[in-house]
């Protein structure tokens, strides 16, 4: 049988398992003291005083090892015509019409439009959770920004949260990506099935 | 015994105990009254048995010159030249006002850190504070204050536990003027009444009660000389209300993003039981075709860098 081919190197791997964990411990963390009805989840982390004092240095690491990862990223990221008219045919990606949809390359519309709310949201969270971070940083700012930042913290966690949902359903849904993250290798059919431009590329690297 | 009077817990979304009714109460600081002797802020000590750091003095009267986590009053100094230019010095005892609708409660995290007895009386439970700061983010009038010692918010109680043992708070207790008076809330207001015809047949034209309704009222009432300019009380503000911000981060915005993310994972689920997975078919010809194994090294060399 052919080698599978190498999508995400063993340092990619790492740096997406890294930013995935800290996303945990900060949306968990983040959640607990959003909603009352989650308070319960300061407890996972030594209780409400913890919860409080972890978050920010968990958010900080989160940012910057993702800033690692999204620059390594970004290039393959670009928004292209073939991934307009991608989007446009969304009716056909939801309902695994796949065959009617244009080839794209490393990454389709959808993972591209996630890499880049995925940047705006954390760029908000980093800047305005230092504004809101009461222990070293609200001194110096005025209260009616740190209200606006507050509510912008709240609202750009919303889209980060929901959007990782949306990326791990889609890791669930189509079968062969948990295993090129976790391996980091997936078949010549899951290739040319997904990412026709990509594997077009690899085949014409491999001769 | 169990706490039978609260109206309101900070980050509780069932109703807290609350059968016991209890009467208004409210703290009326009379500033034209008041001489500025500090003996409130004293008292606020003593009582309270908390000492600040002895300070510097600012060049004006102000000492010390802001609230802190161990000053839970203090006494404003505003100088302030009338149109007949004379001299008025308008002083104000600073602190928490006590909210009907507060806004450090509605920011508060952590439940039960912030509690509003049935009398009124806005008070802080520091055992259960977090320290994150977001009842300052609240605050109309930016008074909690959180203590450098032990990461706790704080700000005055309004001498609950003597309140509630049928003592006046120690601030009312020591003024020597009777410039801070406390009783119900309706007979504060009947007070400052009497007070404000006094101010002005005086000619205070302007003499009026300083219970904003943009919070819903508050139990720290002031009589002011010149009610229709807060702002000359060292930045009272006129019209102080919840920041829209802080409803709408506090308010709306909670229910309704718990709502849409527990609907994105809903709709994921749904879709993988109407649509199901998309699975890969293993081609045949891959399995014959014999091809050079692809060298993991490549990657090494930023093969998936730069476009496509």
């Amino acid at each position: 049988m052919k080698r599978d081919i190498q999508r995400y190197t063993a340092n990619e791997r790492s740096s997406h398992w890294g930013v995935a964990l800290l996303f945990i411990l900060a949306a968990l963390s983040g959640l607990a003291l959003f909603h009352p009805a989650l308070f319960w989840l300061s407890h996972l982390f030594g209780g409400g005083p913890w919860t409080r004092i972890l978050h920010p240095f968990i958010g900080v690491a989160m940012g910057l090892l993702f800033a690692l990862m999204a620059w390594r990223f970004a290039g393959r990221n670009r928004i292209k015509a073939h991934d307009r008219q991608w989007l446009a045919q969304w009716r056909d990606v939801v309902t695994n019409r796949e065959d009617d949809l244009p080839r794209v390359g490393k990454y389709n519309a959808g993972q591209k439009l996630l890499f880049w709310t995925l940047i705006v949201s954390m760029l908000v969270l980093l800047l305005t959770g230092i504004v809101i971070w009461r222990a070293y940083f609200s001194g110096a700012f005025a209260v009616g920004l740190i209200r606006f930042a507050s509510l912008l913290h709240a609202f750009a966690a919303f889209v980060l949260i929901s959007s990782i949902i949306v990326h791990i359903y889609a890791a669930i849904w189509v079968k062969g990506s948990v295993g090129a993250m976790l391996y980091g290798k997936v078949s010549h059919a899951w290739a040319r099935k997904h990412h026709g431009l990509w594997y077009d590329e690899v085949r014409k690297k491999e001769r | 015994m169990a706490t039978q009077d609260v109206i309101a817990r900070s980050a509780t979304t069932t109703p807290s105990p609350s059968v016991r009714q209890q009467e208004d109460v409210a703290k009326l600081i009379d500033t034209s009254l008041c001489i500025g002797c500090k003996a409130c802020q004293v008292a606020c000590m003593e009582w309270n048995e908390v000492r600040d750091e002895i300070g510097s003095t600012v060049g004006v009267y102000d000492n010390p010159d802001d609230l802190s986590a161990d000053s839970w009053t203090v006494m404003r100094f505003a100088e302030h030249e009338n149109a007949e230019g004379d001299l008025e010095w308008l002083i104000r005892k600073d602190g928490c006002m006590h909210c009907a609708e507060p806004g450090c409660l509605e920011a508060c995290p952590s439940p039960g850190a912030i509690i509003q007895y049935a009398n009124g009386i806005v008070d802080f439970n520091q055992d259960d504070c977090i320290g994150c700061g977001y009842c300052i983010t609240g605050c109309p009038f930016d008074v909690p204050r959180i203590s450098d010692k032990d990461n706790k918010a704080y700000k005055c109680t309004l001498c609950s536990d003597r309140v509630n043992v049928g003592l006046e708070p120690a601030c009312v207790k020591t003024c020597p003027t009777g410039a801070i008076v406390f009783g119900s809330k309706d007979a504060m207001k009947e007070h400052a009444d009497g007070r404000i015809t006094d101010l002005r047949s005086r000619g205070f034209d302007n003499a009026g009660l300083y219970d904003p309704d943009g919070v819903g009222g508050t139990h720290v009432m002031y009589v002011l000389h010149h009610a229709d300019k807060a702002r000359l009380y060292s930045g009272l503000p006129q019209n102080p209300s919840i920041s829209p911000l802080v409803g709408a981060w506090k308010g709306l915005t909670k229910p309704l993003a718990m709502l849409a993310m527990g609907a994105t994972a809903l709709a994921g689920f749904f879709h993988y039981v109407r649509v199901g997975p998309n699975r890969t078919e293993e081609d045949a010809d891959d399995v014959e075709e014999v091809l050079p194994p692809v060298d993991e090294r490549d990657d090494h060399h930023d093969a998936d860098r730069g476009g496509q």
